[in-house]
């Protein structure tokens, strides 16, 4: 059994009880995803599964035998940040940086449902394409903490990541 | 202009461009008649800038190291299992079944604990920061629902988690006080605040209210709060060669190295505490029983020890802000002068500490009147100790007074702005002392411009949107300027012309690490990148808490003490061939990478040509700060002035906070960017802390109720609006670089901004905390 962390290939544990999150944090010693609550309220743990976007927390690792993982320590490309986050960076999207990787994952999963026309309770006409408002932005985020207070920065950065991608 | 004119003008101008760029060295004291620091006339440098948090690429990749994250070989995971009572003895402990369940390494409890030494309550001496007076796992008492009753430690944490579970627990049990009720019969104590009570009597404050024209008299009430940083509190930590080292989430390594070498009885140089990132602080990552219980099982087992609380367990081992009942009166003119100020009231307290949450500190300081009452007393639960919590006092303090302030704008049909501006003080109300700084009036004016304050009706329930009704309200915000002695400096100048700056500093978001590298830069006549900053190790000289938004003003003097100490070696160092030969410390600044005479530009020299001549690779200075003397010379405090604008459902008793400006007085601005963040940080717990945050507590058994972030409610993105943020940067002269912290003040205010907003919205005055729907239908 075998899992693809940030495309490296890894062996699964062997305990049943493991969380993706501890596999990633305790035996991958990839910090980098955070624990905040472990109970799947603070959404710190977020990472992306095959492009989508779960809280690692509430995963058991094994359960994602043969799916790829995409880590907030995946996101860099060459030594170059990922836009977003070059655009946390510029707008202050943080404090202290504890729930920052799990709301980069969080953020880079949530433009993808919305690309594909998932709806939120913001959303007003369920048959046009969404538009990611800042009222959006903020509803489809609302499962990723921050206790630093850093909201304005991060939908700030976000914003500027979607409004990039519709512009390419 | 004749040629030689024009050289003449051209000389002049690199004079004054390269005059512009020098600063001399600031002084070494903020007394009366002192020179203020020279920083604060320099306006096009890197202070002030918007600059990016120079930690940030690592924060944003996940690569900055947290407490919890340190690996070490052969380290086990820790679980702790928690007391169900308030009060009493543990009649019996089954630990068996936990000790034979597959990973276990050690099951510790009070009967296998190794002896140790209670630890130094905070406040019983500069390095105490003990988070009781209690003996820690030392015998079969208990002294609150939730006090740790064993440690397991296990080869993983599902194996440590799991034997936990196993453990069971008989109690004999004891009377407890449990409930407010109770508390208040048995009788309140006066309560004391870092040695002094709190209590100001000015006049006879009851009389001239009771014979004053117009009187609000209100009782207003707060609960308790948690803290909720994200990260959980955890350390990873490692007896090495008879010493401790503790990699921890901290906001006082120092203190904390000191209070643990207490407790196991070790020199102090032999326990080393780090804390390079702490996920959110707030008050909240001090020293409590975890760090002492991983360190005392790590020692029993003779293997490095991870501890990370579960989100319970910061819960049952990690207090909070307790709760406040306080009673404000005022009694005023027709015209809005106060005669009477009241504020009293009573806040919960363990027997165990020392924590009465000063409500009354920002009134003191506030307003004028004639005649003042304020006390705070306490009384006594049995619970887990409460502790400072983001503006300890002033957050809640200000919810109270500032509430009444609107009351009683409302009682004599007065702005409520105008009416805080005519009871705008000349000096220090209770105290006597000159302020060193306040621009209030001005940040009132410049935010009331800016949030459209003009287009507010004073009568309540007149502006509707369908469902809705919105309001605007307003309060005053206010935190003191502090400064601990203790802190220290280590500068570090290489021949490369690198600086290596290290304070035993915190960075847990505020931005310290970054400021710290552009005032130190700034002073030192070097680029950003040529200045390395060091923190959070206990190994660095000096104790410089993360506390009492202390922590800027306290690295500002010791960097200045350390810096004027460095002058001083390298003008021995450069000798009578320098350019500088005979010059004093006084007579230069520092530009471009070295030493310049002040009124001779000319006459300058590298660090690089001085370390060179001198044949030296580096130069050390370390120095303590100057005492903090400014503060028995001036009343010394931040303010702003907080606009809310809220829409209230009137079907569902729904309130959302629309707008938000928080309009800052408080010194000079060092980071436009990072300052920006901590105003608004605050705030937002402040809307918290007005409109969702509870601790529940079960009066019956003293067991929190809620221990977990999906029944602690705290704002989500969608409850957050835009929130403006607009300072008056005006430097205050007795401070080093005109700064103030700004880690606390954002949150004062903001309750009463949010409950007058609410009242202009509905008509309806809500006086407890937090304002959820129920009381609003
Ligand atoms: S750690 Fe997974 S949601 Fe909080
Ligand atoms: S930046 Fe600290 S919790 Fe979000």
């Amino acid at each position: 059994m075998s899992i693809s962390i940030n495309g490296a290939l890894a062996e699964l544990p062997q305990d049943p009880r493991v969380s993706l999150l501890d596999f990633l944090r305790e035996d991958l010693h990839l910090a980098g995803t955070k624990k905040g609550c472990n109970q799947g309220a603070c959404g710190a743990c977020t990472v992306l599964v095959d492009g989508e976007r779960i809280l690692s927390c509430l995963a058991l690792a094994v359960q994602y035998d043969g799916r790829a993982v995409t880590t907030i320590e995946g996101l860099a490309e060459g030594g170059v940040l990922h836009p977003l986050q070059q655009a946390f960076i510029e707008h202050d999207g943080f404090q202290c940086g504890y729930c920052t990787p799990g709301q980069i994952c969080s953020a880079i999963g949530m433009a993808t449902e919305a690309r594909r026309g998932a709806a939120s309770h913001v959303t007003a006409d369920l048959t046009a394409a969404v538009t990611l408002s800042r009222e959006e932005l903020q509803e489809r985020m609302s499962g990723n903490l921050c206790r630093c207070g850093a909201h304005n920065g991060i939908i700030d950065a976000i914003g500027e990541m979607v409004a990039a991608e519709l512009a390419a | 202009m004749s040629i030689l004119d024009a050289a003449k003008g051209a000389a002049q101008a690199t004079i004054q461009a390269a005059m512009g760029k020098l600063v001399p060295l600031a002084p070494d004291s903020w007394i009366p008649g002192g020179i203020p620091d020279p920083l604060i006339r320099r306006q096009h440098g890197v202070i002030g800038a918007a600059l990016s948090r120079l930690d940030g690429p690592l924060k944003v990749q996940g690569a900055a190291r947290f407490a919890a994250e340190f690996p070490l070989d052969d380290m086990v995971y820790a679980a702790l299992a928690y007391a169900t009572i308030p009060r009493g003895r543990i009649a019996g402990l089954d630990v068996a079944a936990a000790e034979a369940a597959p990973g276990v390494v050690l099951v510790m409890t009070h009967h296998n604990a190794p002896r140790m030494n209670q630890p130094a309550v905070f406040g019983s001496s500069p390095e105490a920061a003990g988070p009781a007076d209690l003996p820690i796992m030392q015998d079969d008492r208990i002294h609150w629902n939730g006090q740790p009753i064993a440690v397991v430690l296990a080869e993983t944490q599902e194996q440590a988690d799991h034997a936990v579970s196993l453990i069971g627990a008989t109690y004999a049990p004891e009377p407890a006080t449990t409930s407010l009720a109770a508390a208040k019969a048995a009788g309140p104590q006066p309560g004391l605040f870092m040695g002094q009570p709190l209590r100001n009597e000015i006049g006879d404050a009851e009389a001239m209210l009771a014979a004053a024209p117009h009187r609000v008299d209100q009782l207003y009430r707060t609960p308790r709060h948690n803290h909720n940083a994200i990260e959980l509190h955890g350390a990873t930590i490692a007896w090495i060669d008879g010493g401790l080292v503790v990699h921890d989430a901290s906001q006082l390594v120092s203190a904390e190295a000191a209070t643990l070498a207490g407790v196991f009885d070790l020199d102090v140089a032999q326990v080393r505490v780090t804390s390079p990132y702490v996920g959110g602080g707030f008050g909240g990552k001090c020293l409590w029983d975890h760090q002492i219980l991983g360190a005392a099982a790590a020692r029993l087992a003779a293997r490095p020890v991870r501890i990370v609380l579960s989100r319970e367990g910061v819960y049952r081992g990690v207090g909070g802000r307790t709760l406040t009942e306080q009673r404000v009166a005022i009694g005023a003119e027709a015209d809005g002068r106060f005669r009477a100020l009241i504020h009293s009231g009573i806040a919960a307290m363990s027997p165990h500490n020392n924590m009465p949450e000063p409500f009354i500190l920002g009134t003191r300081s506030g307003y004028a009147a004639d005649s003042f009452s304020l006390s705070v007393e306490t009384v006594t639960m049995n619970m887990l100790a409460n502790t400072f919590m983001r503006a300890p006092g002033e957050s809640v303090g200000t919810f109270a007074l500032e509430s009444a302030i609107d009351e009683m704008a409302v009682e004599l049909g007065i702005d409520p702005i105008a009416l805080r501006i005519r009871n705008e003080p000349d000096k220090d109300p209770t105290s006597g002392l000159p302020f060193s700084s306040r621009d209030i009036v001005e940040a009132w004016r410049a935010g009331a411009d800016r949030f459209g304050w003009a287009q507010r009706s004073a009568t309540p329930g007149t502006r509707r949107e369908g469902e809705w009704l919105i309001g605007m309200g307003c309060a005053t915000a206010t935190y003191p300027y502090y400064r601990m002695p203790g802190a220290a400096a280590r500068i570090t100048l290489g021949r490369d012309g690198k600086a290596v700056v290290e304070v035993a500093a915190h960075e847990m978001g505020m931005g310290t690490a970054t400021t710290t590298t552009m005032v130190a830069a700034e002073r030192l006549g070097l680029p950003i990148d040529a200045v390395e900053v060091r923190y959070g190790d206990s190994i660095i000289p000096g104790a410089i808490l993360a506390g009492g938004s202390q922590q800027t003003a306290a690295i500002g003097a010791a960097v200045i003490a350390a810096h004027r100490a460095l002058v001083a070696d390298l003008l021995k160092l450069a000798g009578n061939d320098s350019p500088l030969a005979g010059l004093s410390a006084d007579e230069v600044g520092c530009e471009d990478g070295g030493l310049v005479k002040l009124d001779e530009p000319t006459r300058r020299e590298s660090y690089a040509s001085i370390l060179d001549r001198a044949q030296r690779e580096t130069v050390v200075a370390a120095e303590e700060a100057s005492p903090p003397l400014e503060l028995m010379h001036w009343s010394m405090h931040s303010h702003g002035a907080m606009f809310c604008e809220v829409r209230v459902n009137t079907v569902t008793g729904e309130t959302r906070v629309s707008r938000f400006l928080g309009s800052f007085d408080c010194g000079r601005i060092l980071n436009a960017k990072t300052a920006r963040s901590q105003f608004r940080g605050g705030i937002i717990m402040g809307l918290g802390m007005a409109l969702m945050e509870e601790t529940q507590f079960d009066e019956r058994n003293g067991r929190i109720m809620n221990p977990s972030l999906s029944e602690y409610h705290i704002p989500v993105h969608r409850d957050v609006p835009e929130i403006d943020v607009i300072w008056t940067d005006i430097a205050d002269p007795h401070t080093p670089m005109g700064a103030h912290g700004i880690g606390e003040i954002g949150i004062t205010g903001v309750a009463a901004a949010v409950a007058n907003a609410v009242y202009n919205a509905t008509g309806k005055r809500i006086r407890d905390l937090p304002i959820t729907l129920d009381k609003l239908l």
